[in-house]
């Protein structure tokens, strides 16, 4: 007998259960239409691959992964694709999203397929890729796609492989039903994920005390695998991935950390039924076990379900009284959701439709104050403080919540259950989280267009630093031209021409220029001397019109007087220079 | 050394406060060097906060300058697109009460739009490429224009120049990625009933049913 541990909190509702596991898992009639959502698990949603019009037989592929996260999606039976559109599904939010309606011919004519037997000889790399192309995700709710849990390119090994037969809410019988009467199958399933994994040195079922029928079951089957069954004490919600880990291990998962961190990896059961008729049968996931209950339906029972398959074709087939129930209600009583219409398909995460009637779950009471009783926080199995992140989902305070580790709330719904004033606190949390990452999104994409702002500033800049530079350019190109006249290209060959070879804007090519324009002056005195005599004449003709000036001022006594003579003196200076250099040149 | 410090304690008290007091000054002072602080980070932490649409809004050529405005004593609250939650964090920041929303510069709008260029009127003009702050347009002169949606900031500056008025402004709709639980009516707000009257009125209601 295995050691098992004790999760704090934790709630005991009413399983209600036997209703619906008397009876074994039964066989629906094909639905007229199937509709298959091409979003069902977490990542990208798959891509349509068949046009309308099209006829597809059962397990085909409709629609292929878009990326590493995300899965393909098989026909669940033989028909004609008759529409791709947006159609309700089983979302809170009530909208529509991308669908595949296959239209049956009731024939369900299975595509060609072949499976493997001796997987013990295949590489791990291709029994993932087999799971992975059978479109299989995680079937306990979250739909992870299996492939990429499985995946062998992390960085530790897997010592511990932990398989999920908890099924600790309420109502929900799917996962017991189906070991009750697959548990061969179901066996050797985790025999397969035991290959991929590498052979983990444990494998253990991890099951509440309250399915005896499928422990039973599973006893002969385990015998001499190595694969032990551990039994535990029931109580809500030990089939969280964090508590379960805990429960089997006593080894608590950090906050934000996977199960694969630890070196663990953690598989719902109703998946490795899914994976051995991908690898042994070669059949994709085109149908699961949901259970369907409630008092409002006549018949409880559990039913192999095509995926697609409408939630009214469900009711209607087991005698659905819209007068006793109000809602239908997707997954069990604690962590489901009421659906928007029946018309919603079934998925390859939905484990139960509960329609319950209105003396089974009556609608919620109005929310009354929070008297702080502290029943929350007893029930919280995760150890938050709910009535904290209570007050600051209501404040909004996203940083004390997030200080509550409020993303490590597991939204099981214990803290609703047992609160005495009807508060719909996981809602709150819902909200909160929503709010915390559509505030991170805004950062990001804020942050996004801050770089794309400062890029597009420094690229304006640039290219008006570009335009200054080619106008310096072309401004000194023309000062140039200006102040070399031809002649004096031709009597300084070699540095005049090597600064008009090169019409370019650095500082060397200018001073050179300069330089340049410099020597040419200097190298031609026959040039000097005439230009030297034009000055000298003209400097005596203007300071003979200053000293008429001066005369003038000083005859009219104007007070401009000094500025005239300051004049003449200055002339009179520019004439004697003048004459100083002719002198000096003509020696 | 005992002697004289007994004999002095006043002067003994001041040669050892002026010591220390020397002392941790020049520990200031390297400090400051040492560690001194490049930029203003007043100003990055505000730019932070701002929503980045650089819309201009507010009157200045994008959400940075207007940072760099604030720290140095602007008001608050001109920045629209930011609306009440950016005022309030830019006030937590600072410490200073929280305004409302100067309505001069603009009003909040509920919902995020996007610019769509109707590109069969589009006459391939370019002013709408110059005026985009974050280059989310594309196009070239004489060749019909697109905006790249998700860079868009929905800023509006490319509406005004279109010689054409080929530009709307879209809002972005809500798609079931980014749908979002709301947080529920909350217990004594306007519009919720308490819980007697409510249960009085599922009693009618389920009776009523009855008699049908």
């Amino acid at each position: 007998m295995n050691k098992t541990w004790v999760t704090p909190g934790g709630v005991h509702p009413p399983e209600n259960k036997l209703q619906s596991v008397t009876q074994g898992i039964g066989q629906l009639p094909i639905p007229e239409t199937l509709v298959i959502p091409l979003s069902q698990h977490i990542g990208a949603a798959a891509i349509p691959c068949v046009e309308v019009g099209q006829s597809v037989l059962k397990g085909q592929v409709i629609a292929k992964p878009a990326g590493v996260v995300s899965i393909p999606m098989h026909a669940p039976t033989s028909g004609t694709v008759s529409a791709i559109e947006h159609r309700p599904i089983a979302h809170s939010s009530g909208m529509l999203a991308p669908c595949i309606e296959i239209t049956s011919d009731g024939a369900d004519t299975w595509i060609e397929h072949e499976g493997i037997s001796d997987y013990e000889h295949i590489s791990p790399t291709k029994l993932v890729e087999m799971v992975g192309n059978a479109g299989i995700s995680g079937m306990g709710g979250a739909g992870f796609p299996s492939a990429v849990k499985l995946n062998p390119g992390r960085q530790r090994p897997i010592d511990t492989l932990i398989v999920n037969a908890t099924e600790c809410e309420p109502y929900i019988t799917a996962d017991d039903s189906a070991i009750r009467e697959r548990a061969a199958e179901i066996v050797e399933g985790i025999k397969i994920l035991s290959a991929i994994l590498g052979h983990p040195h444990h494998i253990m079922i991890g099951i509440e005390d309250n399915k005896p029928e499928a422990i039973e079951a599973l006893a002969p089957h385990i015998e001499g695998t190595g694969i032990s069954v551990v039994v535990f004490p029931t109580k809500y919600p030990s089939g969280g991935e964090k508590q379960l880990i805990y429960i089997l291990t006593g080894q608590e998962l950090p906050s934000g950390k996977l199960p694969a961190d630890i070196g663990m990896v953690c598989i719902n059961i109703g998946t490795t039924y899914a994976i051995k008729r991908a690898i042994i049968d070669g059949e994709p996931l085109v149908s699961r076990v949901t259970t369907v209950t409630g008092d409002a339906v006549g018949i409880q029972r559990n039913y192999d379900t095509l995926i697609g398959t409408p939630v009214s074709h469900l009711l209607s087939h087991n005698k659905y009284d819209q007068q006793a129930g109000g809602r239908v209600v997707m997954g069990g009583p604690m962590m489901g959701f009421t659906l928007p219409s029946a018309e919603v398909p079934i998925v390859k995460t939905t484990n139960c439709i509960l329609a319950p009637s209105y003396a089974e779950i009556p609608d919620d009471e109005p929310a009354q104050p929070c008297i702080r009783c502290g029943m929350c926080a007893e029930a919280c199995p995760a150890s938050l403080l709910p009535q904290q992140l209570f007050w600051y989902a209501q404040a909004q305070d996203h940083e004390r919540l997030e200080a509550h580790n409020l993303f490590d709330c597991i939204e099981c719904g214990a803290c609703s259950y047992v609160c005495p004033s009807n508060i719909p606190l996981v809602q709150y949390y819902r909200a909160a989280k929503g709010e915390i990452r559509h505030a991170q999104d805004e950062k990001v994409k804020a942050d996004h267009a801050r770089e794309r702002f400062e890029f597009h500033k420094e690229r304006i800049e640039q290219a008006e630093r570009e335009k200054e530079e080619k106008r310096a350019a072309r401004r000194e190109a023309a000062l140039k031209a200006k102040a070399n006249p031809p002649a004096a290209d031709k009597t300084d060959g070699a540095s005049g021409k090597k600064a008009e070879a090169k019409p370019s804007s650095s500082a060397a090519d200018i001073i050179a220029a300069a330089q340049a324009r410099a020597a040419a002056k200097q190298a031609s005195p026959e040039d000097q001397q005439a230009k030297l005599e034009r000055t000298i004449a003209a400097t005596e003709q203007r300071l003979i019109v200053a000293e008429e000036k001066l005369a003038e001022a000083i005859a009219s006594d104007s007070d401009k007087q000094a500025v005239f003579s300051a004049a003449v003196e200055n002339t009179r200076q520019k004439l004697q220079q003048s004459k100083t250099k002719l002198a000096e040149l003509t020696a | 050394m005992i002697e004289l410090i007994s004999q002095n304690p006043i002067l003994a008290a001041l040669v050892a406060l002026v010591g220390l007091a020397i002392l941790f000054g020049a520990l200031l002072g390297f400090a400051a060097e040492k560690f001194k602080v490049e930029g203003d980070p007043i100003v990055e932490q505000l730019d932070e906060l701002l929503p980045q649409t650089q819309c201009g809004q507010c009157g200045f050529p994008g959400c940075r300058p207007y940072a760099e405005s604030i720290a140095n004593g602007d008001d608050i609250n001109k920045c629209p697109p930011g609306g009440q939650s950016t005022i309030n964090a830019i006030a937590n920041l600072l410490d200073v009460p929280a305004p409302e929303l100067d309505a001069e510069h603009g009003e909040e709008s509920e919902v995020k739009t996007v610019a769509y260029i109707r590109e069969d009127e589009c006459i391939g003009c370019t002013k709408c490429i110059q005026a985009c702050p974050v280059d989310a347009i594309l196009g070239a002169a004489k060749l019909m224009h697109t905006v790249i949606a998700d860079e868009c900031t929905g800023c509006d500056l490319c509406v005004e120049p279109c010689p054409v008025d080929c530009i709307d402004m879209l809002p972005v709709e809500e798609t079931i990625a980014d749908w979002r639980w709301s947080i529920p009516v909350q217990p004594g707000q306007p519009g919720q009933m308490i819980a007697t009257d409510r249960r009085g009125e599922l009693e009618n209601q389920s009776t009523s049913g009855d008699a049908a």
